[in-house]
């Protein structure tokens, strides 16, 4: 709690939902501004619950007292940086997503010499394995180069390391089962004290880099997008923007992955695909 | 003053609970409901076709911004935050809070900040504590409170842990919700 002022008896009144709202957008706005991170359009709801959880981790008592700190104190931003975004991730999420990819994609693809990937918002990499995995498996990942970025430099580096926690390796072992998993999955990583190191020649097709969905460009064409669970975080405007970039980066006939409850029928790009089913759209020409 | 949102949380007993409560609601039920039922990420959606045998209101697993309507019954899906904004949902996979994903404390907290005193929240039967802190979050917002009295409840723990946090409108057995809903709805908007 705050102290009162020396001179006033009157203690501050709680701040009401009103003004905590014009706090987190000035510091949305100051983050914005100095920093280049654009937050603004993101949904409002679990945005500012991660805000105050942000606040409470730094024992401050209003978010313009985390604005303070975030704007002068640059370990300040890095912590809001990974504290307002989400980097829950799994390897074989959504099994089923996996098995139409199997299915349907996999045949696809198979056609091209070449084939240009792009997993936008690939936090600390799971996913981006597990691709790789089914690639491998279905004997397509030499030919393949996948982009894998995040807005958040330091999530990329978890990525790029390829070692998590071994007690995840259980719950994995079983969802890449579910997902038609073809070998051991025990194959693809050496264990050490209590970590997994995954194979090194799993990334060697995989570029790491940083971009933001929020302000970057397109930086190729790609016969497959990735996105899932990502946009769940964006209102509808930002959304709408992401849908813009992915549309234009995807070659005609080329594929979009999204997350289990996200869709397409709530956008303007609804037309210019088909769903293939479990989330997996394919653009019309 | 009138309401625009019914939330409601639930857990072990819940699915029985929610037959009686949203199965009790008249076709022309004028509000939006959302619910959260905790249950295993696994078990997909198909607790919402399961529930609609009994109800004479649509239900639907949200899906990312799925706009908030009048007279439809929105379930949490399994395995992901369900949260409320101005006139949609948004979804999210943050880390389960105590334990729970969809966790009811999220919906609820989420719902007094967005809709105010034009909020009504219901903790039914549950064997943990979440959804207290949501509730008092929706006194606070001046909104409408409602615990399934406990001596109904299958499980007790959840209606008195939301008892002890808020001091609540109403605690009332399981069969009598729907016709209080029904009443306090109509008498607001006449």
């Amino acid at each position: 709690m705050s102290t009162p002022h020396p001179t006033s008896h009157t203690p501050r009144p709680t701040p009401s939902p009103d003004l905590e709202e014009i706090e987190i957008q000035l510091l949305l706005e100051g983050v914005y501004r100095l920093y280049g991170f654009d937050f603004r359009n993101y949904a409002p709801s679990s945005l500012k619950r991660r805000v105050r959880n942000l606040m409470e981790a730094e024992a401050l008592s209003s978010i313009s007292a985390l604005q303070d700190r975030v704007l002068h104190d640059t370990s300040c931003m890095e912590r809001f940086l990974l504290g307002v975004t989400v980097h829950v991730t799994a390897m074989f999420r959504d099994p089923g997503f996996f098995v139409r990819f199997r299915n349907q994609v996999v045949p696809l693809l198979s056609t091209y010499p070449f084939i240009r990937i792009w997993h936008a918002g690939c936090s600390t990499g799971q996913e981006v394995y597990s691709l790789a995995i089914l690639l491998l498996e279905e004997g397509l990942y030499h030919r393949c180069r996948i982009y894998a970025t995040d807005m958040n430099e330091r999530v990329l580096q978890k990525a790029k390391s390829g070692i998590y926690p071994l007690e995840l390796m259980q719950e994995y072992t079983q969802l890449y089962l579910k997902a038609g998993g073809k070998r051991s999955f025990s194959e693809y990583y050496t264990a050490a004290y209590d970590n997994a190191a995954f194979r090194a020649s799993l990334r060697e097709n995989i570029i790491f880099s940083q971009h933001n969905l929020a302000t970057d460009h397109s930086f190729n064409e790609f016969h497959v997008i990735l996105c899932r669970n990502v946009l769940i975080y964006f209102d509808p405007v930002l959304q709408k923007r992401v849908h813009q970039l992915f549309y234009d980066s995807l070659c005609p006939l080329g594929i979009l992955g999204l997350g289990r409850q996200e869709t397409l029928r709530l956008t303007p790009y609804e037309p210019h695909y088909e769903e293939l089913g479990d989330r997996i759209y394919r653009r019309l020409h | 003053m009138a309401f625009e949102i019914i939330v409601i949380g639930t857990s072990l007993g819940g699915l029985s609970a929610l037959r009686v409560l949203l199965g009790s609601l008249p076709r022309d039920f004028p509000l939006a409901i959302a619910v959260v039922q905790h249950r295993y990420k696994d078990f997909n959606n198909s607790l919402s076709s399961f529930l609609q045998q009994f109800l004479s209101l649509p239900i639907k697993d949200v899906e990312d911004k799925d706009p908030i309507q009048p007279g439809k019954i929105y379930l949490a899906p399994a395995d992901y935050h369900l949260l409320v904004e101005p006139g949609y949902f948004s979804l999210s996979i943050d880390e389960p809070v105590s334990f729970a994903r969809p966790s009811i404390d999220v919906l609820f907290e989420s719902a007094a900040d967005t809709y105010r005193d034009r909020t009504v929240g219901i903790v039914l039967t549950g064997a943990n504590h979440d959804g207290a802190r949501g509730l008092s979050s929706i006194k606070t917002a001046n909104g409408l409170t409602i615990v399934q009295d406990p001596a109904s409840a299958e499980s007790n723990i959840m209606p008195l842990a939301a008892i002890a946090a808020t001091c609540v409108d109403a605690i009332l057995p399981l069969a009598e919700i729907a016709p209080y809903l029904m009443n306090r709805c109509a008498s607001v908007r006449s």
